[in-house]
């Protein structure tokens, strides 16, 4: 009982006493609203754009969603490639690091001018490039890995290379593939936030932000950094229930 | 008394022709893994035959190949050379009546211990219905003292219980022969005591042919009724030495004269194997 109250109530104060320490900085420092937003602030500017906030939250939600979905079909598959044969890792391994290496900034003015007009599609392909890396790499990990044991007792019998993925291989690999997708579902959400915010097309949280710094709103700027960061951990801790539900059974016991 | 030792080469007890009696024939068996730096010649002329019920135990030099030996009999690799018969057919893959543990147990984290048992019988078809399947797993688990863990996962077992359940997965769809790789090398003194008794028990109610690669002879000498000892890589067979009983054995015959004199002589045969790996003929 105590534990659980205790799992609740800490993380609440911890909050509050950030919020009000924020609060106190910029009384003590008597910034004025077009150099720093105070928490008091926010009500009004979320109050403000409320619909706005709705509709744009919605367009970065759901691209976010598409890019991860498809960064999942992909890296899955890359991964397995690279995970059964070993002249496909040799021959990928380097190319996928070089892929990974290139800051996404930088790619996004040259997808936004490839793409230019389509703008859910550059979107969703930029967050589906900045997070497949992880997946692939810890799916490929995963079952390069697997002891031979595990493939033996199996095989042994006389089971199909297909049998033993699905039994073995695929559920072994389950809590490497969840910590890899709560990497990516961060790392998803940054892909769609860079393209809405460097190539502007007035759609998304990251456009409202840029509206709201060309305006020197700070109240909006902030409000849409809450709004992200609420996102970002509503998306984080879906990732986390279905890693409960499906790999439940790697966590180790506390103590 | 020691009983009958003889070096390979003497007449062995191989029939020619018609009777195959022998469960398991290994004939003239050589295998090299092709390496980086060249063919890696490991196995190099094996001969070894268990009758139906018998229990062979192979010890020999780390690295000389007896790992490789199992997955020739289990049908997972072919020989380069010479021929692996069980029952009186050439292996030529994976057949279902082979059970094996190895020294990890690879229990399924993800699946209680019943669940991780009854696991070859949802690769090999069965006349088992599902609860006559449970009925036998529960059976088989408390067989060897693990009554009331079914439904625990391997991550809550001991390593000496995690064996224990992995001896009955490959126990549960009834295989004629069971390959045991080193399969109480990870555990204690005492813990390894206790699980030799438990294989006796099991032997008595489940019979199987048995193969154990062991690299502690007392465990060869109190399991199995032939010993074989293999030479340094390549191995061939070099020695081997046979344990006969009158009755079921217990821990203490392993301090009498006879079991002193049995581990002497193999204590030799493997410095022998050890030392240059092609002698030992003729030895004693
Ligand atoms: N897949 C493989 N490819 C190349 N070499 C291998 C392979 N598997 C085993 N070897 C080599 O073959 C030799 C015999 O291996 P094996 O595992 O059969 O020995 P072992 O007698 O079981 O050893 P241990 O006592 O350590 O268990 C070793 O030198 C090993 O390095
Ligand atoms: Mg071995």
């Amino acid at each position: 009982m105590n534990k659980h109250i205790r799992a609740f109530v800490v993380p609440v104060i911890a909050v509050v006493v950030f919020l009000a320490f924020w609060e106190w900085l910029v009384w003590f420092n008597g910034w004025p609203r077009f150099k720093m937003a105070a928490p008091s602030d926010l009500p009004p500017a979320f109050e403000r754009h409320w619909p706005l906030f709705l509709s744009m939250g919605w367009q970065t939600l759901w691209r976010t969603v598409v890019g991860l979905f498809l960064a999942v079909l992909f890296g899955t598959l890359l991964g397995m490639i690279m995970g059964f044969s070993r002249t496909m890792r040799d021959a990928l391994y380097p190319l996928l690091v070089g892929f990974n290496a290139i800051p996404k900034a930088t790619v996004v003015p040259i997808v936004a001018l490839m793409f230019v007009g389509q703008h859910d599609f550059n979107t969703v392909l930029l967050a589906f490039m900045i997070s497949f890396f992880p997946i692939a790499v810890s799916v490929s990990i995963g079952l390069s890995t697997l002891e031979p044991e595990y493939r033996d007792i199996l095989r042994s019998l006389g089971a199909s290379q297909a049998t033993i993925f699905w039994k073995i291989a695929l559920p072994k690999t389950l809590p490497e593939f969840f910590g890899a997708l709560k990497v990516a579902v961060t790392l998803a959400f940054i892909g769609t936030n860079l393209m809405e915010i460097v190539s502007p097309h007035g759609r998304g949280l990251g456009a409202l932000f840029d509206s709201g710094r060309t305006n020197s709103d700070f109240p909006l700027m902030f409000a849409v950094l809450i709004a992200l960061a609420f996102l970002g951990i509503v998306l984080y801790y879906i990732v986390v229930a279905l890693e409960k539900i499906f790999a439940g059974w790697a966590e180790r016991a506390p103590g | 008394m020691v009983s009958d030792q003889r070096g390979v080469g003497c007449a062995g007890d191989t029939g020619f022709g018609g009777g195959m009696q022998n469960l398991i024939e290994i004939k003239g068996v050589k295998h090299a893994y092709q390496t980086d730096a060249g063919p890696l010649p490991v196995l190099d002329g094996l001969e070894i035959s268990v009758p139906e019920g018998g229990f062979v135990a192979v010890v020999g030099p780390s690295g000389c190949g007896k790992s490789t030996l199992t997955r020739l009999i289990a049908g997972l690799m072919k020989p380069d050379e010479g021929e692996v018969w069980l029952h009186g057919e050439k292996v030529k893959g994976p057949r279902s009546t082979v059970g094996m543990a190895f020294q990890n147990p690879v229990l399924l984290e993800w699946r209680t211990i019943l669940k991780n048992v009854l696991l070859p019988l949802e690769i090999v078809p069965s006349k088992l219905s599902r609860k006559q399947a449970e009925d036998r797993a529960r059976f088989l688990l408390s067989l060897v003292g693990l009554e009331g863990f079914e439904d625990k996962r391997p991550s809550e077992l001991s390593g000496g219980m995690r064996q224990r359940a992995s001896l009955c997965r490959a126990l549960i769809h009834q295989p004629d022969v069971l390959i045991l790789d080193e399969p109480f090398g990870a555990l204690d003194a005492f813990t390894r005591e206790d699980l030799w008794q438990t294989m006796h028990r099991v032997k008595e109610r489940e019979p199987f042919t048995g193969v154990l690669i062991t690299h502690d002879l007392r465990e060869s000498i109190f399991l199995a009724d032939q010993v074989v000892v293999l030479s340094g890589r390549p191995a061939r067979t070099q020695y081997v030495l046979d344990v006969p009983s009158s009755g079921p054995r217990t821990l203490e015959d392993l301090y009498t004269a006879v079991a002193a004199e049995q581990l002497n002589i193999l204590r030799h045969q493997i410095q022998i194997a050890q030392g240059r790996s092609t002698a030992g003929e003729g030895a004693a």
